[in-house]
């Protein structure tokens, strides 16, 4: 809702012509979208545990039957594994869990809008709502599997050490990689549903460049690969910190980091100017 | 200030595209052109047509704009433009105010919360935080009525129940200096009806409204004023509802539709009063007049017919019937050939609206349904004001008596 004694003015011209208002209004939307967030973010994970039995328990469920299936091809000598320097078990289980996280934070946006069409297409909201309450339901699923991760590495023998504090900054970082790849995948992925059907694709084939399940080639093309890939420095730092090992790699995390924000302001921006033209496209 | 000009609209419109494939590209095209900072063109690309096309006017609070036409004469996207969920193609809105609607009633329940969870999820999406439903809460589950389900999952309540609980959430906690309405008045049985609409009228008093909807009565006792539009365009544009219903009856199309055995055909019909006028090749009556109908039909060979005619409303429902009967009141029956009757109708104080005439022909002896003839010489009746029934005696109805008892 716009406030009282405001002029609010709508006119076919670009909202870049006007900068000001552009950024006035960005900034106004993101402040009054607050509570929407909560509220929202409240009501799916409410909604998706009160008719679940396993409950929260599911957001570990799936990085677990990966590691599983991982863990039995490799003793089973179907895929040779070169060392991981630490219990292989341990290694798949942080590795598919941190994954995981960026999978889910990829998909969010345009989960959060396919999902509030008929809102959108009816009723004046601030359309940030959609994305910050998409990033708060991440962080909640986030927190369970680290949570539930902690004591299972325990019981591995691995013993984390204070580097344990820094877990949720590597999170953090993952969050900001996946949300703004999918921001900015956004308004092409609203319009067409390839984009939809494309991401899990990609992340799946992403995944085998990146030291998730395989542990860092030391040379050759694919070595090339893995560290081209900035999924990298997310994966092995917050391993590395969830483990009790300093990041190998601090300087390219905290890169990644910097520009994945940049991204996503870039992104927020770009889903903000789009709205209207894709509501315009959307059926009810 | 109460006289401000709270909504300005000049020249608005917007363009739409009949393909899918090509309104995605477009789209795509659309989305690289705003990116780049360029404006949107005011031009009609191929395969797109406007939907909405020079759509001016201002309002004032304590106003009413009723937008009326067909479906798919832009009322809705109008609404939408308006609203800012869209951008226009052309023209200018200028929106002075807070902005409430009543629109998508229950925006944002999930049926697996209970009612009470949900009045916060649908506030929060009208943009009301917690502590304002915290104060009226109470207030919400009385006036949706739904006190001993408020603890219950929404997906076991009856559809009547979800929309009742939608419409108090909104209606009790926006305070709006500009509400938009889109067919949501009619939800719930008739006494949540009356509720809906005393309390729209309440939100009306200080606020600019623009109003869509289908119900004529409705349009006629809120609006101050009335656009008709018919693809796109407002074809007319009044301070006076009656004449803007009238209008919209005008552009009523009207289908005719023959069934039955074919053993009777309808060959002439005319429907002629002395207050009959034609506009636009419409035929208007003024309500209460005297009606008569010129018939002409034929019976075919070994049959008999014994004739109805009907008067249909709008939707195609009858709402008068005349059994043609003899002069000494007996139901006519006709023999073979063909007949000419002159049947009276009696005064015509049907509501405000569009009608036609039926004309059914029935053999009694096989019981065979020989002719039914529908949409046949449409007319409209016309008066200043549409009320809520289906007949109006006026003038006829005098008082006998009246005292006043206290």
């Amino acid at each position: 809702m716009d406030q009282a004694g405001t002029v609010v003015v709508y006119t076919p011209a670009s909202v870049l012509r006007t900068p000001g208002t552009l950024f006035r209004e960005m900034g106004r939307d993101l402040r009054s979208s607050w509570e929407l967030s909560w509220r929202l973010a409240n009501r799916d994970i409410t909604a998706q545990y009160r008719g679940s039995m396993l409950g929260y328990l599911w957001a570990f469920i799936l990085p677990l039957a990966n590691t599983l299936a991982w863990v039995f091809l490799n003793s089973a000598g179907i895929v040779k594994l070169s060392n991981t320097g630490m219990p292989y078990p341990v290694y798949v289980l942080t590795g598919t869990m941190l994954w995981q996280m960026f999978v889910e934070a990829l998909q969010a946006p345009l989960q959060q809008v396919g999902t509030s069409k008929s809102m959108l297409t009816k009723l004046k909201f601030p359309r940030e709502a959609l994305i910050v309450s998409g990033m708060i339901k991440w962080g909640f699923n986030a927190g369970i599997k680290l949570v539930i991760l902690v004591p299972v590495l325990l019981f591995f023998g691995v013993k984390p050490d204070a580097h344990l504090v820094l877990v949720p900054v590597a999170a953090i970082g993952i969050l900001l990689a996946g949300t703004s790849l999918g921001l900015l995948a956004a308004p092409l992925g609203i319009l067409y549903t390839d984009i939809a059907k494309g991401i899990p694709v990609f992340a799946q084939f992403a995944m085998f460049i990146t030291p998730v399940v395989f542990a860092m080639p030391s040379a050759g093309i694919t070595a090339r690969l893995f560290h081209l890939n900035f999924m990298t420095p997310l994966i092995l730092t917050g391993r590395a910190w969830l483990t009790g090992s300093p990041s190998p790699m601090l300087g390219y995390f905290i890169a990644v980091c910097l520009i994945s924000f940049m991204l996503m302001l870039l992104g927020w921006l770009l889903y903000r100017m789009a709205m209207p033209i894709l509501i315009e496209r959307m059926s009810s | 200030m109460e006289n401000d000009v709270l909504i300005k609209a000049d020249g608005v419109s917007k363009k739409f595209c009949r393909d899918l494939k090509t309104s995605l590209r477009y789209g795509l095209a659309d989305l690289a052109s705003e990116f780049i900072g360029r404006d949107r063109s005011p031009h009609l690309r191929n395969k797109e047509f406007w939907a909405v096309h020079g759509v001016s006017f201002e309002l004032k609070r304590g106003e009413c704009l009723g937008l009326i036409g067909h479906n798919g004469a832009g009322k809705t996207t109008l609404l939408r433009i308006l609203n800012g969920l869209i951008k226009p193609d052309a023209g200018r809105i200028e929106i002075r105010g807070q902005v409430g609607a009543l629109i998508a009633l229950g925006a944002g329940f999930n049926p697996i919360l209970t009612g009470r969870e949900n009045i916060y999820v649908n506030a929060a999406v009208l943009g009301l935080g917690r502590k304002k439903v915290d104060e009226r809460i109470d207030e919400i589950i009385a006036f949706a009525e739904i006190d001993e389900f408020i603890d219950m999952p929404v997906q076991h309540y009856s559809s009547g129940m979800t929309v009742r609980l939608g419409f108090a959430v909104a209606a009790i906690l926006i305070k709006p200096d500009i509400l938009f309405l889109d067919e949501v008045l009619a939800v719930g049985d008739i006494s949540f009806t009356i509720k809906c609409l005393n309390r729209v009228r309440e939100l009306m008093r200080t606020s600019a409204v623009v109003f869509v909807s289908h119900s004529m009565p409705l349009i006629s006792s809120f609006c101050t004023r009335v656009l008709v539009m018919d693809h796109g365009h407002t074809v007319l544009d009044t301070t006076e509802p009656g004449v803007a219903v009238n209008h919209y009856f005008g552009l009523v199309k009207n289908a005719q539709q023959v069934s039955g055995s074919g053993g009777a055909s309808v060959l002439n019909i005319a429907l002629t009063s002395s207050g009959i006028t034609h506009q636009d090749g419409n035929a208007v009556v003024r309500q209460g007049e005297e009606g008569t109908v010129d018939l002409s039909l034929r019976i075919e060979h070994g049959h008999k017919g014994m004739v109805s005619l009907y008067v249909d409303d709008a939707t195609l429902a009858q709402v008068l019937v005349v059994p043609v009967a003899d002069e000494h009141g007996k139901l006519l029956l006709l023999g073979p050939g063909e007949h000419r009757l002159r049947i009276p109708l009696g005064p015509l104080e049907m509501n405000a609206g569009k009608y036609s005439l039926l004309v059914g022909v029935r053999d009694p002896q096989t019981e065979t349904n020989l002719c039914r003839h529908q949409g046949l010489s449409p007319f409209t009746v016309s008066s200043d004001r549409v009320y809520w029934s289906k007949f109006v005696r006026i003038g006829s109805a005098r008082i006998l008596s009246t005292e006043q008892l206290a």
